[in-house]
């Protein structure tokens, strides 16, 4: 039997309402905890708010692209990073959901769903994104009735069935892989040509049970109390068909969970906060990282490196903007 | 064989140092027809150990239906997590709880000993305001890095309020339950048998599907 223990040892450090912090950070993945890091080592009282800590990369079966690691499990990774920085005694709010955000003077205001506020001179938004949904008829009558959105954990009730994966980027083809060892069938169906990298389409040819459809558009997905099949398009001779299968896995993207902050930072159509080479929004001291920002190419260590530089840019402004309730000192001479 | 290798022995009885008062671990078996049953006992014999403050109380599904029917045991295996009184909180897994689940379990545990997190007091009050029974059913896989979350935000709700029961399902283990509620994605929750949603969602989300039932 397979153990994936992760506990936190020594003290906990709560975040506390009554504190002024100099940054709080409100996600808790890549980008989250490396900003949370970088901060706590410069010095500044930073805390961490978040709905889901470690984030997307849980989710992801291995990761081998992460300089240092050849390969290990998404959630293997970011443990480290997770450790890394409870280590030093930064306290992490988790499991909570931020309503809105709001300012008292200078101070910003961390307003969430259960009616708790934090306080902070800065904010680093570093939500990240969540799966796109394909958007097609079926898709939401079908939702945990054989539409699923992540593989390693839904994997396991198609094991012996048919499936169709949506996507042709690195998540579409990897799950691909990790189904075919589980299903009778993998179908991976892509609206237009591979996104992925090589060495993982390569992979794909060591399984006879999957079978490659691109330039295939979906368009609706039918069942009746469960998935049965879905309605595809190719787009090559304009034929419709239908594909029998018992589960369809989503993987066609990301987009930014930015929906509490709209109304308070920029953000463009494509839902991302916009930000400089600094990461500056544009509201005076609040920041943002990783996925949801308007940074191109969303990968686990861009992310992570884009937290580091995002705090550095923080403290640089903490130290450049007068420290809200520190009196005015009078030298006498 | 052990199932816990020296290292995560350390962490965990490091861990449970943490307990207030005594947990029982009610572990509920059958002699034929459950593939997983040994294991789940050998399992929490081992658990038992790392904690002077944890007990284990085996009991024959078949032959103990009284004790079965008391925390509302349907299927095995199945473990109870009783209070320093012997009580149940409403805090049950059916199925081994390994893989991610270890998490849930670990705090499960801590949780039913006391060592507990406060809960904001809006969700607090709603909470009071729950007074009809309400069992919460939280379906699980063993792979899944999302699930525990659920299952702890359920155990936390039935400890926190006597007409709330909470149980993890491990979805292979128990196919035939999974397939009579559709479940295909996990974590899956289920309440009172009629109201459901997917996914590891805020606390809010589990009240307001309570509070249909009301």
């Amino acid at each position: 039997m397979e153990l994936n223990l992760d506990i936190t040892e020594g003290p906990k450090v709560h975040l506390k309402k009554e504190v002024l912090y100099d940054t709080l950070v409100i996600g808790g993945g890549p980008a989250g905890l490396n900003t949370a890091l970088y901060a706590k080592r410069k010095g500044l009282n930073v805390g961490v708010i978040t709905e889901r800590l470690g984030g997307q990369v849980m989710d992801t079966s291995t990761v081998e692209n992460y300089l240092g690691y050849e390969s290990m499990t998404g959630e293997g990774l970011v443990n480290k990073f997770i450790g890394h920085v409870q280590n030093l005694q930064v306290p992490i709010l988790k499991e909570v959901r931020v309503e809105k955000l709001d300012k008292d003077g200078d101070i910003h205001q961390v307003h969430l769903k259960n009616g708790e506020v934090y306080q902070s001179r800065t904010l680093v938004l570093a939500t990240g994104s969540k799966p796109r949904k394909l958007g097609i008829p079926g898709e939401k009558e079908f939702s945990g009735k054989g539409v699923a959105y992540c593989a390693i954990c839904d994997g396991p009730f198609f094991e012996g069935l048919d499936v169709v994966i949506a996507g042709g980027g690195n998540t579409a083809v990897e799950s691909a892989i990790d189904l075919a060892k589980i299903a009778a069938r993998v179908d991976l169906v892509h609206r237009s040509q591979f996104r992925a990298d090589q060495v993982l389409i390569d992979q794909l040819k060591n399984y006879d049970n999957i079978h490659i459809h691109l330039d295939t558009q979906m368009q609706e997905i039918m069942g009746e109390a469960m998935v049965n099949g879905i309605k595809v398009l190719d787009r090559n001779t304009g034929e419709e068909s239908i594909m029998n299968t018992n589960g369809i896995f989503v993987e066609i993207g990301y987009l930014p969970n930015s929906d509490a902050f709209k109304e308070y930072v920029q953000i463009n159509d494509r839902r991302e906060i916009i930000v400089d080479a600094f990461g500056r929004t544009n509201v005076d001291g609040v920041f943002a990282a990783g996925d949801i920002t308007t940074i191109p190419y969303k990968q686990i260590i861009t992310s992570a490196g884009d937290g580091a530089k995002v705090a550095l840019a923080v403290n640089d402004y903490l130290n450049t903007h007068a420290r809200i309730e520190a009196p005015q000192k009078v030298v006498a001479k | 064989m052990a199932l816990l290798n020296d290292e995560i022995r350390e962490q965990l009885s490091g861990f449970f140092k943490g307990m207030k008062e005594d947990v029982t671990l009610a572990v509920f078996t059958k002699k034929e027809a459950c593939e997983t049953c040994k294991e789940a006992e050998s399992f929490m014999q081992e658990i038992e150990t790392l904690s002077d403050k944890i007990h284990l109380e085996a009991y024959d599904f078949d032959t103990h239906q009284d004790k079965a029917k008391e925390f509302g045991v349907t299927l095995t295996p199945s473990i109870v997590l009783l209070d320093g009184e012997k009580k149940h909180q409403g805090v049950k897994f059916n199925g081994i709880p390994g893989g991610h689940e270890v998490n849930s379990f670990i705090k499960g545990i801590m949780e039913v000993s006391g060592a507990l997190d406060s809960l904001p007091e809006s969700q607090q009050e709603r909470l009071k305001k729950i007074t009809k029974p309400v069992n919460i059913k939280v379906f699980v896989t063993l792979g899944c890095p999302h699930c525990p979350g659920a299952v702890e935000k359920a155990h936390k709700l039935a400890l926190e309020n006597p007409n709330i029961d909470a149980e993890m399902i491990e979805a292979q283990t128990f196919g035939e339950v999974s397939n009579k509620f559709n479940v295909s994605s996990v974590p899956k929750v289920v309440i009172n048998d009629e109201f459901e949603f997917v996914g590891n969602q805020p606390l809010d989300t589990f009240l307001e599907e309570i509070e249909k039932t009301q």
